[in-house]
């Protein structure tokens, strides 16, 4: 089962070492990791996706709690909330395929970031589901590089 | 006032009420160690290896209840901490350990005796921090203190880079030690609260569960109180031991792995556990999905994380044992208590009794015996440090502890060589009091150096050791599952037929009074000589080599499943 957490930090050296020294420790796989600032200049917000048990994500959930140094943990599983990622994709390009690559870009509403003689570099912003369909469409053509930005979540509505 | 960084950690420890420090320093800590040269308020305890002044530290915070203090320089100073670090973070003891660093410039660099203590350290400490500038220092060892002695209580290590020992700055007096992160829950929920008693009230067998939480929140006299007037048999995990008087007929001894016949039985039948300040840890649980099967389980803890951790809790309760045993004495003292669990109670009393511990009583010395003349000659009053291993199953099982802080042990790491430091500081915050150091001869030997430290401050304990010329709870597990087979677990010469070292002329090189007792004629005249003696003695116990902690559950069955050993 994949969880997404949301953790308010101290903005300040050892915090994500001591955060992710909790998933470590207790042999715990994490997905994605972001680390962002926020609307509090020294406060800073992680989100982390894991996959796990229920019992260990509680488990997790209270031990993030108990650091000193997170002030506050969103858990999303009883949440609506509205997660995106970041996808950046350098894809092969022949002289022949670069109109049907355009199009793929276009329909998924990704941006056209860079072109050379054979590649095109695309951005795409989404759920993970819709930057995994996009990928499946491209890799045909040869993915020459990609990366990721990781999972950004909030939750909906006035909370 | 304008300070050093030196001075400003000194001022904010005398702040803390701090009288002793426990360490060593190195070129790291020269600016402190100055400093400390002419300050009055504060004794320096200088120890002979840094793990001997993180357990001394932490005895010393067992036995006080006050937040124990060391000191060590960078590098090999401070990795040399990390047992202690990890012994208080298991068994929850506040502690803060100030290390020296190299100078800030050369922090990443590779300089000589640099480590990265704060990476190092994370895992073993409830909070550490990395000093950056003289002026975060105040506020950083106000937060320090904070921190270790409130909520689930912890070691907190603070690394002060050497150039900022020397830098300067305005001392701020009165710091913030306010934590937007670190909030701990003192009074427990009232609606939970009632809930749990009514559940309490309800069982037809119930039974609590005490551990170390009683005892760091100082909780003893609501738990005795309330188990004396609702009738309910007490079981203590080892860290609680204490935390219930040992002598009271309602006491059934500790539970799991060791724990007697008693205290597993009554948790294996009882309808419900009610856990106070105890974790449920494995060597008190055994095969969890096979532990008390019909329990539901009521749980008073300040640690969220220890709620459901390895039992699911149907009624938590967070907050502090002391404050919410009060409040649910509150309740009761308003209410007419009409029913009392009399008819299973009197079923856990028998098996306590029919089933009470024992030990083979013949004319060989055995390690048991020793204990129990301990017990009579000091009558139960002295204050026992433990080192690991069979000896300390033998002293939580043969000495009776009434009052909390008597028994110092470390339960949740099983620290060998922790007893002698913890026993040195110990008998600095009890210096009126009796203090026993039981041992082995193994663990002994693990921090012996600190005998050099007890002669010199002038500190009396009585280390026991009941030398069985082996690591004898390895050699129990070798000789039970392993078909004898003893493999690296005899401590004599290649023949392991006599005992060695001499501890006798150890303690004599030391200046110390040494003893060896090879009969069990000897024990009760060497114990009386120990007791009337001035300084540290060293008693040489010479026991049976094979001789067994009974019961036994083995590891990873129901706790059930005894083996009758005596």
């Amino acid at each position: 089962m994949k969880h997404t957490i949301a953790a308010m930090v101290e903005n300040r050296p050892g915090v994500l070492a001591k955060i992710s020294g909790l998933f470590s420790a207790r042999a715990f796989n994490i997905m994605s990791l972001t680390v962002g600032e926020t609307e509090i200049h020294d406060v800073s917000r992680m989100t982390i996706v894991v996959k796990g048990d229920d019992k260990t994500l509680e488990q997790v959930v209270k031990q993030l709690n108990k650091l000193p140094d997170v002030i506050k943990v969103i858990d999303f599983k009883n949440e609506e909330f509205i997660d995106r990622d970041l996808m950046l994709i350098k894809v092969n390009a022949s002289k022949s395929a670069r109109s049907e690559i355009i199009e793929i870009a276009n329909i998924f509403r990704a941006n056209i970031l860079d072109m050379s003689t054979d590649t095109i570099t695309l951005e795409l912003t989404g759920k993970e589901t819709k930057l995994e369909g996009v990928l499946k469409l491209l890799r045909p053509y040869g993915i020459k590089e990609m990366v990721r930005a990781g999972v950004v979540a909030m939750s909906r509505g006035r909370k | 006032m304008k300070l050093s960084g030196a001075e400003i950690i000194l001022k904010s420890l005398e702040r803390e009420a701090v009288d002793t420090i426990f360490g060593i320093p190195g070129g790291s800590v020269i600016p402190l160690f100055d400093k400390l040269y002419s300050n009055k308020k504060i004794k320096l305890f200088l120890t002979r290896h840094e793990q001997g002044a993180a357990h001394m530290a932490d005895g010393y915070a067992r036995a006080s209840g006050k937040v124990g203090v060391c000191v060590a320089t960078s590098g090999p100073g401070a990795t040399n901490l990390v047992t202690g670090l990890a012994t208080a973070l298991l068994d929850s003891i506040p502690m803060v350990a100030i290390t020296g660093q190299v100078a800030s410039h050369l922090v990443g660099n590779d300089a000589f005796q640099e480590a990265d203590t704060t990476g190092i350290t994370r895992p073993v400490t409830k909070q550490n921090f990395l000093i950056t500038d003289v002026k975060e220092l105040s506020r950083t060892i106000a937060q320090a203190f904070y921190l270790a002695r409130t909520g689930r209580p912890g070691p907190v290590l603070i690394d002060v880079p050497v150039d900022i020992q020397n830098a300067v700055c305005e001392y701020d007096k009165k710091p913030d030690c306010v934590i937007r992160g670190y909030k701990p829950n003192f009074k427990g929920h009232p609606r939970q609260i009632k809930s749990a008693l009514e559940a309490i009230m309800r069982a037809e067998k119930p039974v609590i569960y005490a551990g170390g939480g009683v005892i760091s929140s100082g909780a003893d006299k609501e738990l005795t109180q309330l188990a004396r007037s609702l009738g309910i048999p007490v079981t203590l995990t080892l860290m609680g031991i204490g935390a219930f008087p040992g002598t009271d007929k309602l006491f059934i001894g500790m539970p799991g792995m060791h724990g007697t016949q008693a205290a597993n039985f009554a948790l294996q039948n009882c309808d419900l556990i009610f856990a106070v300040g105890a974790r449920f840890d494995d060597r008190v649980t055994g095969k969890v999905s096979a532990f008390a099967p019909h329990a539901k389980v009521v749980q008073i803890d300040i640690d969220p994380t220890s709620i459901s951790k390895n039992v699911p809790t149907e009624i938590p309760v967070v907050g502090d044992c002391k404050v919410v045993l009060r409040q649910m004495l509150e309740i009761l003292s308003k209410r007419k208590i009409t029913k009392k669990p009399a008819v299973w109670t009197k079923r856990v009393l028998e098996v306590s009794s029919k089933k009470a511990l024992m030990y083979k009583k013949d004319s060989v010395l055995r390690p048991q015996f020793v204990i129990e003349k301990f017990y009579e000659l000091t009558k139960g009053k002295a204050i026992v440090a433990t080192e690991v291993g069979q000896h300390q199953m033998w002293a939580e099982q043969f000495f009776k502890y009434d009052k909390p802080r008597q028994f110092i042990t470390s339960g949740g790491l099983g620290t060998m060589g922790y007893g002698l430091p913890a026993a040195i500081g110990v008998k600095r915050a009890c210096p009126g009091k009796e203090v026993l150091d039981i041992a082995g001869d193994g663990s002994t030997q693990m921090n012996i150096q600190e005998l050099a430290t007890a002669k010199v401050y002038g500190i009396k304990v009585i280390v026991v050791i009941l030398n069985n010329s082996c690591l004898g709870m390895v050699r129990q597990w070798q000789q039970l599952f392993y078909g004898r087979r003893y493999s690296g677990v005899l401590l004599g010469m290649a023949d392991n037929k006599s005992y060695w070292p001499d501890f006798k002329k150890v303690a004599e090189a030391y200046g110390l009074t040494g003893m060896r007792i090879e009969k069990k004629s000897g024990v009760e005249g060497a114990i009386k000589k120990a007791l009337a003696a001035k300084g540290t003695v060293v008693m040489d116990f010479q026991v049976a080599k094979e001789e067994n902690v009974s019961p036994m559950v083995p590891g990873g069955a129901p706790i059930d499943h005894i083996l009758e050993l005596a």
